[in-house]
Parts: C-alpha cells; structure tokens; sequence
C-alpha cells in the first residue's frame, strides 16, 4: 500500500459510503490494527478514551479538509511532509483547546496529544484517502476513521476500567466487596484486552461465515 | 533536576520502558517484529535516529525558548526527526550502500514512530540538562531495540507451533507482547532506588 503505513493494512474492500466506511467495515483499530500507541495508552478509563477519540477526530476532519483542498498544488515527491505539517498544525490547535477545556484530561492524555501528528492511523489516511479524493468526501472519511476509532477506544476502555478498576465513567459497579483486577489497568492489561476484541470478532466472523455455509448447503 | 544518570538509564531501558510499558512506536512494533534480522536492524536505525534528532530538538529547544515560540515545539520537532531520518538515509547510502538495501523499505517509516517524537517531547517537559537528554535518548531507545527483537525472537519460535487459527496474526502477537510486558513490570520494583 503506502510507504507511510507502519506495516501493510490487510486489504478490506472499501464501503461506497466514506462515513460509514470508517466507523465499521474498515474500522481503523479492530481491522486495519492502525493508530496502536493511543489506542493500548490511553484507553485505562472510558473517560480518558472518549477524550482521546474526539481529540484525533478533530485533527483528523480539520487536516483531511485542507489537504483535499491542496492535494493538488502539493509536489509528489514532498507530498510526505506537507501532510505532517498540517497535522501537526491541527495537533497544536488541539493540544491548546484540552489544555482550554479541561486540566485534568489534558495532564490524563499528556504526552498523546502532540503524538497524534506521528499516529500511523492520521498519517495513513492523509496518504490514502485525502491526497486523492474531493473537500467533502475526505472531511467525512475523517470522520468516519475518527468516530470509528473512538468506538473502539470506549470499547477496550469499557473492558480495562470495568474489570480493573470496578467502575464505569467513574461509577462503582460491584459494590465493596469487589477486588479489582489491577493487572487491566496495567500495560499488559492494554495488550490483552485488544487481543481477546480481536479473538471475538474473529470468532464471530468465522461464525457468521458457518452460518451461511449451512444456509448455502 | 537531581537526577542520576544510572537512574534515567535504567528508568527509560527496563523500569518505563517505551514500548512494553509506556506503549510507544507500537505500530512498528508489532509490524516489524516477525523476523530477528529485520527487528534488530530496524532497531539499531531507530536508536541512531532518536539520538541524533534528540541532540538537535534539545539545541533547537533552546532557541525556541529565547524567543517565546513554545507554540511552534511540535512543528519544529517533526521537522527535525523528519529531516534526520532523510541525513540516516543518505549517510548509510554513501558509507554502507549494502546496508542502506537492505534497510532501505524501513527508513521512511522511522518519521511515523512516535517513540520518536516522544523522545524529544519528554525531555523538554522533564527539564533535562544535555548530558541527561543524550543519556535519556539513548536509554530510551535501546529499550526499543531490545523489546523489538525480544518479541520477534519469541515470534520465530510460535512460527514453528501450531496456533488456533482464529488467534493467527495480530492477535497472536498481542498476547505474547503482553506477556512480556508481564515480565518487564517486574523490573517496576527497582524504580524506588534511584
């Protein structure tokens, strides 16, 4: 595919629709396995998750619009670059407004938010997907990708705060006597969660196919 | 800052390690860890990229602050790890031209590692003077190598096994990383010495 993508995406073919596309037949976390480090950091607590869902978004949909916009004034052989100024530009914006908006989010995603620009998610995306396609298709694949990622971000970030901690957004689930189960809120914790989603939806996808084997038969 | 430099070695190699602990430059990881001979070289170009462009941010940093242009940190940082990795590029081209084939594939894709931009980023937030960032960069980066061809030893060997099919692929190495990141917290207890 690119030589800007970290390792090569297995080849899903693309939903017509470049909203509805993202958020599921090519969902950037639990697919294309794209935009790792947020996804496996942050996600220790639902609310920090959403945080940073809506955060990529944001730089995504704001960035993607400008480059369609200019993808054709932009050399090929530079075409690298220009990206990741533009979306480091998004990024300092962003990095302002969580600082405006809330302090404890903003110290909760630290180091994160200025990691968005070097994301393989934010990056893969410009390259296959804005550099080629008009203003209004690429501002809503972003968001599409950036609503897709944040599903799948609250997703782990359920499962992680859940059994880790015994509280959702924050909210006790289990009463006291419940002993969390720290090790989910720990980095091994991120690794396991992201691949016992994966083991389900293989599971389930195998499943289906069975069932339409059977139908078939 | 009273940091010793042990301290900031053996913090950024084992205790916080960037990749099994603070979860950075996850996608290469996990891309490129299938084969020993590939992880270790991609291991040593990262770890020469993150010290040099380290060095520089922490020089350029400096100016940055003399004319209160903080807001611009991301940029200018980008800029640079983007304009090391094309000097590394063109340094192995001239001094290995065997080496610069068979790293060639991997050397655009050290600009899209955060671990890094995280380098830079964490030693301007943490105060660090240039001995201790050179130290820090690093540590910081040879615990990626290390992890990286840990994980793509340990990959070699599940090759030759015989895995359900439904976990074949990411999931797979998933699980085998958080087992080593399972073992790397246990290095967490030495952090209390320093």
């Amino acid at each position: 595919m690119s030589e800007v993508s970290c390792h090569t995406p297995p080849t899903i073919t693309a939903d017509s629709n470049p909203f509805r596309n993202g958020l599921w037949r090519q969902n950037p976390v639990f697919v294309m396995v794209l935009g790792m480090c947020p996804t496996l950091a942050i996600t220790n607590s639902v609310r920090n998750a959403v945080s940073m869902g809506l955060a990529t978004t944001f730089v995504m949909v704001c960035s993607y619009g400008l480059i369609s916009m200019i993808r054709r004034l932009i050399p090929k052989q530079v075409r690298i670059a220009t990206y990741i100024a533009v979306l480091a530009t998004a990024v300092t914006v962003v990095d302002y407004l969580v600082k405006a908006i809330s302090i404890p989010i903003y110290v909760a995603l630290g180091a994160y938010i200025p990691l968005i620009v070097s994301n393989c998610l934010t990056l893969e995306r410009a390259e296959a997907y804005a550099g080629k396609q008009p203003v209004i298709k690429s501002m809503l694949d972003g968001l599409g990708m950036g609503f897709g990622f944040t599903i799948a971000l609250t997703m782990l970030g359920a499962v992680r705060e859940v059994l880790g901690a015994g509280t959702f957004l924050g909210v006790h689930l289990f009463g006291a006597n419940f002993e969390p189960w720290v090790l989910f809120l720990l980095p091994p914790g991120g690794f396991i969660s992201l691949a016992m989603w994966l083991l389900f939806f293989a599971w389930w996808k195998e499943r289906g196919a069975k069932r339409e084997l059977a139908k078939a038969a | 800052m009273k940091e010793s430099l042990t301290h900031i070695f053996l913090d950024a190699f084992l205790i916080n390690n960037f990749v099994l602990c603070v979860f950075l430059g996850m996608c290469s990881f996990l891309g490129l860890s299938g084969k020993f001979a590939t992880a270790w070289r991609m291991g040593v170009s990262v770890m020469f990229v993150i010290t040099v462009s380290g060095a520089l941010s922490f020089a350029v940093n400096l100016l940055l602050v003399r004319f209160h242009a903080e807001y611009l940190r991301i940029i200018v940082y980008i800029v640079i790890i983007a304009a090391t990795v094309q000097l590394t590029e063109m340094f192995i081209k001239k001094v290995s031209p065997a080496l610069f084939r068979e790293l060639g594939v991997y050397l655009p894709l050290i600009t899209t590692n955060c671990a890094v931009l995280a380098v830079p980023l964490f030693q301007t937030s943490r105060g660090y003077n240039f001995v201790q960032s050179t130290v820090f960069s690093i540590a910081a980066s040879g615990g990626y190598c290390a992890a990286l061809v840990l994980l793509s030893l340990v990959r070699e060997h599940v090759e030759l096994s015989d895995v359900p099919s439904l976990a074949r692929g990411t999931a797979m190495t998933l699980v085998l990383a958080a087992i080593l990141s399972l073992a790397f917290m246990g290095f967490g207890g030495m952090g209390n010495g320093g």
